[in-house]
């Protein structure tokens, strides 16, 4: 079994006003040093019966087809036996 | 004339648009159900607005790639008239068949409400009824109508006249204060280059009598069908 964790995040230039809010929000609570804070998703998905390789195609194909939209968001991803 | 209206798993807009379509402008219309493969015999394709697949991952996203999309692709490769209206819109951006994307209102609210857009450019096959700059009124109803672009996609579409709306005041000011929801330069609605294939967050159906708070919205499907009537 494999384990698949993508990691979809905005691509740096676009605007995040949920990032922002949170960031603000931790302000507020007294945190400091924030300089940056940026919301993502995170898609854990379990493989199972195809090699690391041929499951690295694959994540990156859906990665590329669905899972983000090139437009706005970039991906990134890890794959470890589970 | 007659339209074929897309309906998606969370479309709502589509009896709007029927409506409209049928008894406002007594055109001929069918629905046409996602998970259909082929569509014949159709001058025009409307992609209604709605929560297609309960906008899961991203609007549009899941619903790109429902069976119809293929056949919608062809269509509009083939010069068929298509319109995308809010989620509409936001399925065509995801589809590649318009540029951009739509984002997260900058507000993080859900917003409902009547605005104004001003027609950008009158020599299309959506615009053609309206005057140079004309000052529509019409509803928008979206939580992600932030349209995003990058640079060069911008300059392209401001250079080819690809920009049909932009958010507006009544008197077709175009400022920040008046844009609703964080849109790139303020636009509410462009085209492809080939200019067959439109996306708008705003509703024209919801804005076809009086009775509803506007007409403006009439432009837009009187565009289309004097378009296809070659009256323009």
């Amino acid at each position: 079994m494999l384990s698949v964790k993508v990691m979809v995040t905005l691509k740096s230039g676009v605007l995040d006003p949920q990032g922002k809010t949170v960031r603000n929000a931790l302000e507020s609570l007294g945190f400091k040093g924030l300089a940056d804070l940026r919301i993502g998703k995170i898609m854990d998905i379990k493989m199972d019966g195809v090699s690391p390789a041929e499951a690295r195609l694959q994540v990156e194909e859906m990665c590329r087809k669905l899972l983000a939209n090139p437009v706005i968001e970039d991906y990134r991803y890890e794959i470890q036996e589970a | 004339m007659r339209f074929g209206i897309v309906l998606f798993p969370g479309s709502n807009c589509e009896m709007d648009c029927q409506y409209v379509l049928k008894e406002v402008f007594s055109e001929e219309v069918d629905m046409l159900w996602h998970k259909e493969q082929r569509i014949s015999g159709y001058d025009a394709i409307v992609l209604p607005g709605g929560f297609s697949y309960g906008d899961y991952l991203r609007t549009g996203a899941i619903a790109r790639f429902s069976p119809i999309m293929k056949a919608v692709e062809e269509f509009a490769d083939a010069g068929g008239l298509v319109l995308g209206i809010c989620n509409g819109f936001q399925i065509l951006c995801e589809a590649g068949l318009l540029p951009g994307a739509l984002m997260r209102n900058w507000s993080l609210h859900f917003i409902c409400k009547y605005i104004y857009i001003r027609v950008e450019n009158e020599r299309t096959a959506f615009t053609n009824a309206c005057s140079p700059g004309q000052a529509l009124h019409v509803p928008i109803n979206h939580n992600e109508g932030c349209y995003y672009a990058d640079q060069e996609t911008l300059r392209d579409l401001n250079e080819r006249g690809q920009v049909l709306f932009r958010y507006c005041g009544p008197g077709g000011e175009v400022s920040e204060g008046y844009n609703p929801n964080g849109s790139t330069e303020n636009i509410a609605g462009i085209m492809n280059r080939a200019g067959n294939v439109m996306g708008m967050m705003p509703h024209p159906e919801r804005a076809c009598e009086m009775l509803l708070g506007s007409e403006d919205g009439r432009r837009i499907f009187s565009s289309v069908i004097r378009r296809w009537k070659g009256k323009d």
